[in-house]
C-alpha cells in the first residue's frame, strides 16, 4: 500500500488548495488551519516517503496505469524523497512567519498559491519523465508569480514583470532543449532516455549535446549560476521576506534538476558527453561563489545581502556538482540541506528587520523591537552561511573541500577567499544594523508586536541547522548512499520496467 | 518543406529575440509571443514532417505521423497562453502603478 503515497505529496496540495480558494476564501482562520495541517500532512507523508526509500532503491508510480516510457511515471529514490521533506519542514517554517507576522492579510489567496507552489516543487522533485518536469516547472512558476507580487506595491510589480519575463524565456529554452531531444531519441522517459543516450550513433553526437546545454542553461538559471544570475537578487529582494523565504528552495529546483540530469541522462561516462558538462560548470560555479560573496561585501539592503547568500551558496553547490564523484555529490546534498534552511532564515531575519524599520538599508537608523534578540538570530544565521565553525556551513565546506581534493589549488583558494568576504560582508552588515544604531537617536517603534510564532520559525530553521551539524555524521552516512546510487543509477532504471524493445531506438 | 519551416522558426525567433531585448514591456511581450510560437513549431517539427497522414494507425492509411509531439505542442500553447495572459496582467499592473512602462528598474528603485 506504500506505492499510492508517492502521489500524495502531488496530489494533496492540487486538491487543498481550490478548496480554500472555494469554500473558504473569506475566512482567513479557516485557511490557516487547513494550509497548516495540509503542510503538516504533506511532511508526515514525506517522511514516510523517505523512510520507504532507505528500505527500497527506487520506486515507479504510473500515472494512469500506462507503463513506461509511453505513460508518465513518478519515481521515488532517495534524492527525490530527500528533497520532498526538505521543502515540507521549510513551507512549515514559512507558514508558521507567515501567520504570525499577518503577511497573508495583504493580500488574497496567499495559502492557496502557496500550495499550489509546493504542488509543482514536489512534482518536480518526483517526475520520472523530462516533458511532465516542464509541466511541473510551470505549475511552480505560476504559483510563484502570483507569491512574488504578493502585497503589490510599484517596485514589486516591476520586479514582478522581469521575473515573469526571465522565466518565460527559460520556459522556451526548456521546450527548445525537450524538442531536440525527443527528435534525437524518441522518447520523453528519463530512464527510457539515459539507455538511450548512451547507445546513441554517432553522428547524433552534436545534436544531444546541443539539446544537452540548453537543459542545463535552463537549470541553470532557475539555479542561479553564472552567467544566468541577473534575475535573482532583484527578484528576491523585492519579493515578500516569507516568499522569497520560500524560494529557497526553487533555486535547489535547479539544483536536482541539473543533479538528476547529469547522472542520469547525460553522465560523463557517456561518449557524446564526455567531460562537457564539468568543463563549463566549475568555471562558472566558481565565479557564481565569487559574485556572491562580492554581492554580500557590497549590498546596499539586506534583502539584497540575502539574495547574494543565496547567490553563493548556489556557487559551493554546483562546484561540488562539478566534480562528478559520489562523495563530492554526497557533499553537496549536505551543503544543499544546510543552505536551504540557512538561506530561509536569512530572508526571515531580513523581513522582520524591515518590517521594523520601515526599510531594509543597510545604514545606521535608530533602533528597533526586540533588537536584541534578532540580532542573536542574524548572529547564528551569519555564522552558518558564512561556514565559520561550529555551525553546518563550516562543516560542509569542509566536506565539499574534502571531497575536491584533485584541483585543490584553485577550489580551495575560491571557497575560503570567498568565506573571508563573506564573514566581512555580514560582519559590517550586522554591526551597522544592530550596534550603530545605538549612537542614533529615539527607538523607531519600540512597542512593535512580539509575533513570538515568527521567531519560533526562524528558530526552528537555526535548529534544523544545528540538527545537521549534531547528527553531521549518520545523515552523511544516509547521503553517501544516495550519492553512490546517483552516479550508478541501475535501480532507477530498473524501477521504470522498461520494455526491452524500446532500447533499438525509432 | 523542411527548409521552408526551417526558415520559419529562425525567423520567429530572431524577431523574437530582438523584440525581448526592447526595453519597453509590450515589444516584450510580442517578442516573447512570437518566442513562443517558434518554439511550437519545432515541437511539431521533431516528430518529423510526414505530410497527409493520419496521428493514429488507421487500417486503410499507408502509415501515421507520431502523434507525441501534437499532444507535447498543445500542452506547450495552452502553458505559454496562460503565461502569457499573466505577463500582459502584471504589466498593465506596473504600468498603472509606476506610470511608465519601461522593464529595467533604475538602481534607487531596486535598492528599498
Amino acid at each position: 500500500m506504500m506505492h499510492h503515497w508517492i502521489i500524495v505529496p502531488v496530489a494533496l496540495p492540487a486538491i487543498l488548495a481550490p478548496l480554500i480558494i472555494l469554500t473558504m476564501r473569506y475566512d482567513l482562520t479557516l485557511q490557516r488551519v487547513f494550509a497548516l495541517a495540509g503542510t503538516l500532512a504533506l511532511l508526515a507523508v514525506a517522511g514516510a516517503l523517505m523512510w520507504s526509500s532507505t528500505t527500497t532503491p527506487a520506486e515507479v508510480y504510473r500515472l494512469g496505469n500506462w507503463p513506461a516510457p509511453f505513460g508518465i511515471v513518478l519515481v521515488l529514490d532517495r534524492l527525490s524523497a530527500l528533497m520532498l521533506v526538505l521543502t515540507a519542514l521549510l513551507a512549515l517554517a514559512v507558514q508558521l512567519y507567515v501567520i504570525a507576522t499577518d503577511w497573508d492579510v495583504r493580500g488574497r489567496h496567499f495559502h492557496a498559491l502557496f500550495l499550489f507552489q509546493l504542488m509543482g516543487i514536489n512534482g518536480a522533485f518526483l517526475t520520472g519523465d523530462a516533458f511532465n518536469l516542464f509541466v511541473f516547472f510551470e505549475v511552480l512558476l505560476i504559483a510563484s508569480y502570483g507569491l512574488m507580487i504578493h502585497g503589490a506595491g510599484k517596485d514589486r510589480l516591476r520586479a514582478g514583470v522581469q521575473y515573469i519575463a526571465f522565466n518565460l524565456v527559460a520556459s522556451t529554452l526548456f521546450l527548445f532543449a525537450l524538442a531536440t531531444v525527443y527528435g534525437v531519441t524518441g522518447t520523453l522517459n528519463m530512464a527510457d532516455l539515459a539507455i538511450k543516450v548512451a547507445a546513441l550513433p554517432e553522428g547524433d553526437a552534436g545534436l544531444i549535446r546541443a539539446a544537452a546545454i540548453l537543459m542545463l542553461a535552463v537549470f541553470a538559471i532557475k539555479g542561479a549560476l553564472v552567467p544566468l544570475q541577473f534575475w535573482l537578487p532583484g527578484t528576491y529582494a523585492n519579493a515578500p521576506g516569507p516568499v522569497a523565504a520560500l524560494f529557497a528552495i526553487m533555486t535547489k529546483v535547479g539544483a536536482y534538476a541539473i543533479l538528476r540530469t547529469t547522472t542520469l541522462i547525460f553522465p560523463p561516462e557517456t561518449a557524446a558527453i564526455g567531460s562537457m558538462v564539468a568543463d563549463l560548470m566549475l568555471p562558472a560555479a566558481l565565479i557564481t561563489l565569487a559574485v556572491g560573496a562580492i554581492g554580500i561585501l557590497g549590498a546596499t539592503t539586506l534583502p539584497r545581502l540575502a539574495a547574494f547568500a543565496g547567490i553563493a551558496s548556489m556557487g559551493t553547490i554546483f562546484i561540488a556538482f562539478s566534480a562528478f564523484t559520489p562523495q563530492a555529490t554526497a557533499a553537496a546534498l549536505y551543503y544543499m540541506m544546510h543552505s536551504t534552511l540557512a538561506a530561509a532564515a536569512i530572508f526571515l531575519i531580513a523581513d522582520l528587520v524591515t518590517d521594523r524599520r520601515g526599510n531594509g538599508l543597510l545604514t545606521a537608523q535608530p533602533r528597533f523591537a526586540q533588537q536584541g534578540l534578532i540580532a542573536g538570530l542574524f548572529f547564528a544565521n551569519a555564522i552558518a552561511l558564512a561556514g565559520m565553525p561550529p555551525l553546518s556551513g563550516f562543516i560542509g565546506k569542509l566536506l565539499v573541500m574534502d571531497a575536491l581534493r584533485d584541483n585543490a589549488a584553485l577550489i580551495w583558494t575560491v571557497i575560503l577567499v570567498s568565506s573571508f568576504f563573506m564573514v566581512l560582508g555580514f560582519g559590517r552588515a550586522g554591526s551597522v544594523l544592530f550596534w550603530k544604531s545605538h549612537a542614533v537617536g529615539e527607538p523607531a517603534d519600540p512597542h512593535h508586536s512580539a509575533e513570538p510564532l515568527a521567531f519560533v520559525a526562524i528558530g526552528g530553521l537555526l535548529a534544523g541547522l544545528v540538527g545537521l551539524t549534531v547528527f553531521a555524521g549518520p545523515i552523511m552516512g544516509w547521503l553517501e548512499v544516495t550519492a553512490a546510487a546517483l552516479h550508478a543509477p541501475d535501480a532507477y532504471i530498473t524501477a521504470n520496467q522498461l520494455p526491452p524493445n524500446t532500447t533499438e531506438g525509432n | 518543406m523542411e527548409a521552408l519551416i526551417a526558415i520559419a522558426i529562425g525567423t520567429l525567433t530572431a524577431s523574437g529575440i530582438y523584440l525581448m531585448l526592447r526595453q519597453r514591456t509590450f515589444p516584450v511581450i510580442i517578442g516573447l509571443t512570437l518566442l513562443s510560437y517558434a518554439v511550437n513549431v519545432f515541437i511539431f517539427a521533431a516528430g518529423r514532417i510526414v505530410p497527409g497522414l493520419p496521428a493514429i494507425i488507421a487500417k486503410d492509411a499507408a502509415g501515421y505521423t507520431d502523434p507525441l509531439p501534437q499532444a507535447l505542442v498543445l500542452t506547450a500553447i495552452v502553458i505559454s497562453f496562460g503565461m502569457t495572459a499573466v505577463i500582459v496582467l502584471m504589466a498593465l499592473g506596473s504600468w498603472l502603478e509606476a506610470g511608465h512602462d519601461k522593464v529595467d528598474m533604475d538602481d534607487e528603485e531596486t535598492g528599498k
